[in-house]
């Protein structure tokens, strides 16, 4: 059982290294006489006729008529296998990577560039291209996310608005009908400047659009191995590299890089590309929360339990309970979270502080979110705490305690200066075990706020700046969405790794750092007698 | 720092109490006298009708069987008992003329005025000052001084001031068996009090540990009342001045510990000083 364990992990962590590392790109002459270029993945013999079969990555998805990213080969149709040096692959911001030679450059700001080789002229026409587009298109952008926010927020006023004044007229009594023809005014006030926000915005789209395919006719020019050429924007190449020409170093540079990406960027391409940040974040910080709510509420109820709770029939009742919390399915949480927390509580939330948002069918705290997922998950971890605690604290020999009660202490005084730090490393081991447990759960998040592409962080620069009702992303959540919802299988398999590994790396790092606290605890509390 | 602690009880005119209170009197100062005391675990009873005077500013030795309710004697002295579920408790403990058993008596207070050291020495898990100064803390002193001016005196009084001044800081839980005794005897020094009552403090302890434990008895009599539970028959021999020999809950014998073990009055002490049973 712990071979397999081993060989599991084994397996994710050479697959999820393995995944950045620029392999060779080969040109393959086919017994045809046609010609591709592709990563070698894997071969294969087929069991019935024996024959060998290698599978191919050839990248440049949109000239395949069926957009396959992968192709398999009959081993003896294969006439001839090459590395030619000067193999680029693009990676594009859609289309996945581009497999070619590079021709020219070409376009109307690169004309200073046409004496130079080709080699030398791309980097710096890309360069060029990026910093323009940095330039002209990234404020636009900043500028209409802005513009966004602040509609989303007139229109959120409107909605409160409506509402009071659908409330008011619904309601007879004398001077109603005046307020209400009053926040009607003040309704199509907001409505007017809502519309010069769209008006502005749709400007700017247009604006952007425009800079945009002014830059995009900047464009590089690629050949495949026939010869037939295929122009591609700049704007368009995220990275690019020359794997059969790299070294050693230029290789480590390019996959640090792409480690870079992978935890600061946005994804891309439906997940299977670009950087897991807002995945880990959402991971990190939902343990964090489910960390906050289950450890106070686990430890104060491990010390009632273990320290003040007269031993009866509730008590035992409850502690029944507690031990058996921890055998319930993860799924029931998982509806026990949204019954109770999405729809009872943040239904009554939002029946208190926004009535409008029920009305119109889009609640805010009436639906999934981080807050909820991590509740639930603490819910589901809290018994571990509660248990460790209390056993913790039954460990601790009689004297230590009658040592303090005899020296005239209370109970409390006790409990807090005595027992406390003393039961802390175990109390800190329930902890461990709750965390790495929350950590691995995806199947009560799916219910309770967990999405595969969150449009906004569950914290930012916007005021309040923590936005808990928010939904979010998650490692384990990416893992099963990428791996077993994507239309690409066989393209995303990487990224399964990449984000299993990480998951794992993150579980590891949040229960070592947990575990060092652990141990630094007992060095302190725990009796050493010679 | 005394006053801050001492505890005005009222004292009792020796000539105010019974009459057959001289029968159980093994000397003329006494500190704490029991009456009739009785005590049950639940309905079993592990106390029978002891009555006897504690002499002030003396060693005295509890022995007997084990079983016999020496700890359970000792512990009705500082009202340990009262940790434990179902204990009922008759008969009077007078302490300085106070009832300790008194249910509005200050048992915070009676318990700085009667310290108690374990068989099991089990350090706080705080430095060595932290574990001395706890006592003066938990009563809320936070003059740094009076509380540096108590560790080093209580240190000193429990002869572990020179192995740990340069480590007062120091967690207390890294030392040997016999360094935490006496560092639990530091700790119920440090509060002043008037007895200090002592469960088998040398069972766990390795010989020479033992030794600087009776040593350190021999140096706080006189100045604090102890009173303490012994196995050995050789230790109390040589550590107390008083020795009470209790069997099967009952109190057989009690008096001065050379007349006890050398001409003692019942058939059942003797049995037990020579090793005849127990
Ligand atoms: N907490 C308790 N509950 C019930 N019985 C107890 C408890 N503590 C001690 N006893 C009983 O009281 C009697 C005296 O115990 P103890 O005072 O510990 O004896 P000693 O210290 O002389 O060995 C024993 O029979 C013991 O079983
Ligand atoms: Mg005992």
């Amino acid at each position: 059982m712990l071979s397999l364990v081993c060989a599991l992990l084994a397996v994710v962590t050479v697959n999820g290294l393995g995944v950045y590392w620029p392999s060779q790109v080969a040109e393959v002459t086919l017994a045809d006489g046609t010609k591709f270029l592709g990563r070698m993945i894997r071969s294969e013999v087929n069991p019935d006729t024996d024959k060998m079969s290698v599978q191919f990555k050839v990248g440049n998805r949109e000239q395949d008529p069926q957009r396959q990213d992968f192709r398999w080969i009959r081993y003896d149709a294969i006439l001839a296998i090459t590395y030619p040096a000067e193999v680029y692959v693009l990676e594009r911001v859609e289309n996945g990577d581009f497999y070619g030679y590079l021709k020219d450059t070409a376009g109307p700001d690169l004309a200073r560039l046409s004496g130079i080789p080709v080699a030398e002229a791309f980097p710096k026409a890309l360069g060029s291209v990026r910093s323009k587009s940095s330039e002209e298109i990234a404020p636009i952008s900043k500028k209409l996310l802005s513009l966004g926010n602040e509609l989303q927020k007139t229109q959120d006023k409107i909605l409160r608005l409506t509402y009071r004044r659908d409330r008011l007229l619904a309601d007879s009594r004398s001077g109603n009908q005046s307020r209400a023809s009053d926040v009607d005014r003040q309704i199509a006030e907001l409505q007017a400047s809502s519309q010069k926000i769209k008006e502005q915005s749709d400007r700017l789209v247009g604006q952007q659009q425009l800079r945009l395919a002014d830059l995009r006719r900047d464009a590089v020019v690629m050949t495949n191995p026939a010869g037939k050429e295929t122009s591609i924007a700049l704007v368009d190449i995220v990275r690019f590299h020359d794997p059969n020409a790299m070294g050693f170093w230029a290789k480590s540079r390019y996959y640090l890089s792409r480690i870079g990406e992978l935890l600061w960027e946005n994804p891309r391409e439906s997940n299977t590309e670009g950087g897991l940040f807002p995945a880990i974040f959402g991971t990190v910080m939902l343990i964090f929360l489910m960390a906050i709510a289950c450890f106070p509420l686990g430890v104060l109820a491990g010390i009632y339990l273990g320290e003040y709770a007269k031993e009866g029939f509730l008590i035992r009742l409850v502690r029944i309970a507690v031990n058996n919390l921890a055998g319930i399915p993860s799924i029931v949480y998982g509806i026990f979270g949204l019954g109770f927390f999405v729809y009872g509580v943040g239904g009554l939330l939002d029946q208190w502080f926004f009535p409008e948002r029920v009305a119109s069918g889009t609640p805010t705290f009436g639906t999934g979110g981080i807050l909820w997922a991590s509740l639930t998950l603490g819910l589901l971890t809290v018994p571990v705490v509660i248990v460790s605690t209390e056993e913790a604290l039954q460990a601790i020999p009689r004297a230590a305690r009658e040592g303090s009660f005899a020296l005239g202490a209370t109970k409390f005084q006790t409990l807090v200066r005595v027992l406390l730090p003393t039961a802390s490393p175990g109390m800190m081991t329930g902890f461990i075990l709750a965390m790495a447990r929350a950590a691995g759960e995806v199947a009560p998040l799916m219910i309770t706020g967990v999405v595969k592409l969150a449009p906004q962080m569950p914290v930012d620069g916007d005021f309040p700046f923590f936005h808990l009702d928010r939904k979010f992303m998650h490692l384990g959540f990416h893992i099963y969405d990428v791996g077993f919802q994507s239309p690409n299988v066989e393209a995303s398999k990487p990224m399964v790794f990449v984000t299993t590994l990480l998951l794992l790396i993150i579980v590891l790092a949040m229960t070592s750092v947990a575990i060092y606290l652990r141990n630094r605890m007992r060095r302190r509390y725990q009796v050493r007698t010679i | 720092m005394n006053a801050t602690l001492a505890i005005p009880f009222r004292t009792v005119a020796a000539s105010s109490l019974p009459g057959e209170a001289r029968n159980h009197s093994a000397h003329d100062d006494s500190i704490v006298q029991t009456r009739e005391l009785c005590l049950f675990y639940g309905s079993k009873q592990a106390l029978f009708n002891i009555s006897m005077d504690f002499p002030r500013h003396q060693v005295t030795a509890l022995i007997g069987p084990s079983g016999c309710g020496k700890s359970t004697l000792l512990r009705c002295l500082n009202r340990m008992n009262d940790l434990i579920d179902d204990v009922s408790i008759t008969g009077s403990i007078l302490l300085d003329g106070e009832e300790v058993n008194d249910p509005t008596l200050d048992v915070i207070e009676l318990r700085r005025q009667v310290g108690m050291v374990f068989q099991k020495a089990v350090p706080f898990p705080k430095s060595i000052y932290e574990n001395v100064a706890y006592g003066l803390r938990i009563a809320g002193i936070r003059d740094r001084r009076v509380l540096d001016e108590a560790v080093e005196r209580s240190l000193r009084r429990s002869a572990l001031w020179d192995e740990v001044k340069d480590r007062l800081h120091d967690s207390a839980l890294g030392f040997s068996g016999g360094q935490h005794q006496r560092l639990c005897i530091a700790r119920a020094i440090a509060v002043s009090p008037e007895i200090i009552l002592m469960d088998e403090p040398c069972s766990a302890l390795d010989p020479r540990s033992t030794t600087r434990i009776e040593d350190l008895m021999g140096e706080l009599r006189g100045e604090y009342t102890i009173i303490t539970v012994t196995h050995n028959m050789q230790q109390a021999a040589r550590v107390s001045d008083f020795t009470a020999f209790l069997y099967e809950g009952s109190l057989v014998e009690f008096g001065p510990t050379k007349q006890l073990f050398t001409k003692p009055e019942k058939k059942e002490t003797e049995d037990y000083i020579t090793g005849r049973f127990g």
